[in-house]
């Protein structure tokens, strides 16, 4: 008997619906939106605006964050409330190649970033070698929030810190990571963090192609995230994982270690953030230790759990649930916007215990009995 | 000793903030043996079961399996491995699961995580867990949700997600709890046909199930042994019955 090629598996863990919807997901965001930003001309009704692509773009920067979120949360049980460092490390992981290219444009006219003249600091601290390069740069995107995740999460599953209380632990190591961002002597530009990038590889950041490149490539990688997501959910191992958050001891006593199913799923989950990061400061122009506040976080929980628990799919949809009521509400009525996404998470608690996806599930079994009859 | 013992424990004790759970307990079991264990609460049961199994470690004393591995200082996925089987007091399986998902992860094989991300079932894998479903008497429900499953069949899903990991030596804490009494007939006839091919430790308060399953009864007592004997002979034991009893 020949075993069926890993890629075979890989590809046919998403079924026959999902590819469809993925084809149609990718026709929209890869062809159609850009083709309506860069050809129809700007007074045209059919014009995509340079606002509406980086909206977008930032969303599903954040909804790459959320399916990272759903595998540890979802489908693991360990709810991490620090996901935004990950985000945020990736995000500055980058953003030191933006801050290098933009040369001597900057206020100062100097080598040097702009916050680093400021601080009368004469050369690049040791950990910005190598910045000058995108390789190198995209190599720390990959490699810094993972081994952060991989050594953070060695010592808390290994001390079988579990629940609430890895719940807060992680709570606390983005604050402290939050609060050592805010120090100029860090060497990350302080609280202004970086911004005012120029370009990439040569070409000027602001430019529509560069906008709609970046807005591919996110698609791209959210598109990915999904086909991988699918598969390990649907492998062995994330039935072990699903094990590990129905009866952690029962998948001891039949011979599985946790911990390294855990810190596997946790690092990757760490590495997805890093790239939404890595992605999300481009196309947004700067990057500050304020994504890693606390709160920061909890919005990603709460994304996750407004589209649904466990569904991949849903928690794309609850990022784009909250932030785009995010930004009618943050113009709208700027004030009220934190009651409305409290009100929101306890709402979905109350009522939509498996949010929206579960909501339109229960609907369609409602429906099924009713068409039969 | 005439056979050789599966499992020897020696003078072991377990003491919590000065409780002694174990107290210089002793215990031998024979490879196929079949033995019951009894003793009123408290008696340390479970955490006997606790201390075999790694999730408790004993202050003092030796636990040796298959007569020179001593598990005192193996992690519980190690001690799984080496071919010990323990069903919980409260039926756990995995509810989000199906069926047969809970037996497919219980099976013996690399439970190595880099392996499990390529694994893939062929078709000997299939027919063993088709195998121990008919055992089980679930060969229906394979599809089903674990969850939804009554409690003696997600006691008898248990037991047969212990069986996939074909262990050595199986340690049951209350296996019939919550049974029909048909269900508990049916299971007694398992364990008994189970004996002789693995070795059984059962924990149980059904008298009825333990004289039918036959075999010697220990008898527990504040840690120790009291008693060990067949049935009859233990539940004519003064000493027993004054425990049972009370004074």
């Amino acid at each position: 008997m020949t075993r069926t090629p890993f890629i075979v598996r890989f590809l046919g863990a998403t079924p026959k619906s999902g590819w469809i919807a993925l084809a149609f997901a990718a026709a929209l965001t890869m062809v159609l939106l850009p083709a309506l930003h860069l050809l129809v001309p700007a007074g045209s009704s059919f014009h995509v605006s340079a606002y509406v692509i980086t909206l977008v773009g930032k969303i599903m920067c954040y909804a790459i964050v959320a399916v990272a979120m759903d595998l540890i949360w979802g489908y693991t049980g360990i709810l991490s409330l620090g996901h935004g460092v990950f985000f945020a490390l990736g995000g500055y992981a980058f953003g030191m190649y933006l801050m290098r290219q933009i040369g001597r444009d900057g206020s100062y006219q100097s080598d040097l970033p702009d916050f680093m003249v400021f601080l009368d600091w004469k050369q690049l601290p040791w950990y910005w070698t190598g910045s000058d390069s995108i390789l190198w740069s995209i190599l720390l995107v990959l490699v810094v929030p993972a081994l952060v995740a991989l050594v953070f999460g060695f010592f808390a599953f290994r001390s079988r810190i579990k629940g609430v209380y890895f719940s807060i632990i992680t709570q606390a190591m983005t604050f402290a990571a939050m609060l050592f961002f805010f120090r100029n002597e860090t060497g990350f530009g302080g609280n202004n963090g970086f911004t005012d990038f120029k370009r990439i590889l040569g070409h000027s950041i602001t430019s529509p192609g560069m906008r709609v490149s970046l807005f591919a490539l996110t698609a791209l990688m959210l598109l990915a995230t999904l086909v991988l997501g699918r598969y390990l959910v649907t492998s062995k191992l994330g039935r072990v994982l699903a094990a590990i958050r129905d009866a952690e001891s029962r998948v001891m006593f039949i011979g599985y270690n946790p911990l390294y199913y855990k810190l596997f799923i946790w690092t990757l989950s760490a590495l997805l953030c890093g790239i939404a990061g890595a992605l999300y400061v481009p196309q947004v122009g700067i990057i500050n230790p304020g994504e890693m506040s606390p709160a920061n976080s909890i919005e990603i929980a709460i994304w996750v759990a407004v589209g649904g628990r466990a569904t991949l799919v849903g928690p794309v949809l609850g990022a784009f649930i909250v932030n785009l009521a995010k930004s009618f509400f943050t113009v709208a009525f700027p004030e009220y916007w934190l009651f409305f996404l409290g009100a929101l998470f306890v709402g979905v608690t109350l009522w939509l215990p498996d949010g929206v996806v579960g909501l339109w599930r229960k609907l369609r079994e409602q429906r099924k009995p009713g068409s039969a009859a | 000793m005439s056979a050789p013992s599966i499992l020897h424990l020696h003078e072991v004790t377990v003491s919590f903030d000065g409780f002694r759970a174990l107290n210089e307990l002793s215990l031998d079991i024979e490879v196929g043996e079949l033995r019951c264990i009894i003793g009123p609460n408290g008696a340390g049961k479970t955490t006997m079961m606790d201390v075999i199994t790694g999730k408790t470690r004993a202050d003092r004393g030796k636990v040796m399996f298959d007569q020179n591995i001593d598990v005192r200082r193996m992690a519980e996925a190690e001690i799984a491995h080496l071919g010990i089987g323990r069903k919980f007091q409260k039926p756990t399986v995995f509810e989000n699961l199906t069926v047969f998902d809970n037996l497919e992860l219980s099976m013996k094989m690399d439970k190595r995580a880099r392996t499990s991300l390529f694994a893939w079932l062929d078709d000997d894998a299939r027919d063993k867990i088709a195998d121990t479903l008919r055992l089980i008497r679930l060969d229906g429900e394979a599809k089903r949700q674990a969850g939804l499953l009554s409690h003696g069949q997600k006691q008898w899903l248990e037991i047969g997600m212990l069986l996939m990991q074909d262990p050595k030596l199986l340690l049951l804490d209350e296996p019939v709890a919550g049974m029909t009494d048909d269900e508990t007939a049916r299971t007694g006839e398992l364990f008994k046909s189970l004996a002789g091919k693995h070795s059984l430790v059962v924990v149980e308060h059904d008298m009825g199930f333990i004289e039918q399953l036959g075999g010697t009864v220990t008898v527990l007592h504040e840690g120790s042994v009291l008693a060990e004997g067949d049935l009859a002979t233990v539940q004519n034991d003064p000493r027993v019955i004054e425990v049972y009893l009370g004074r």
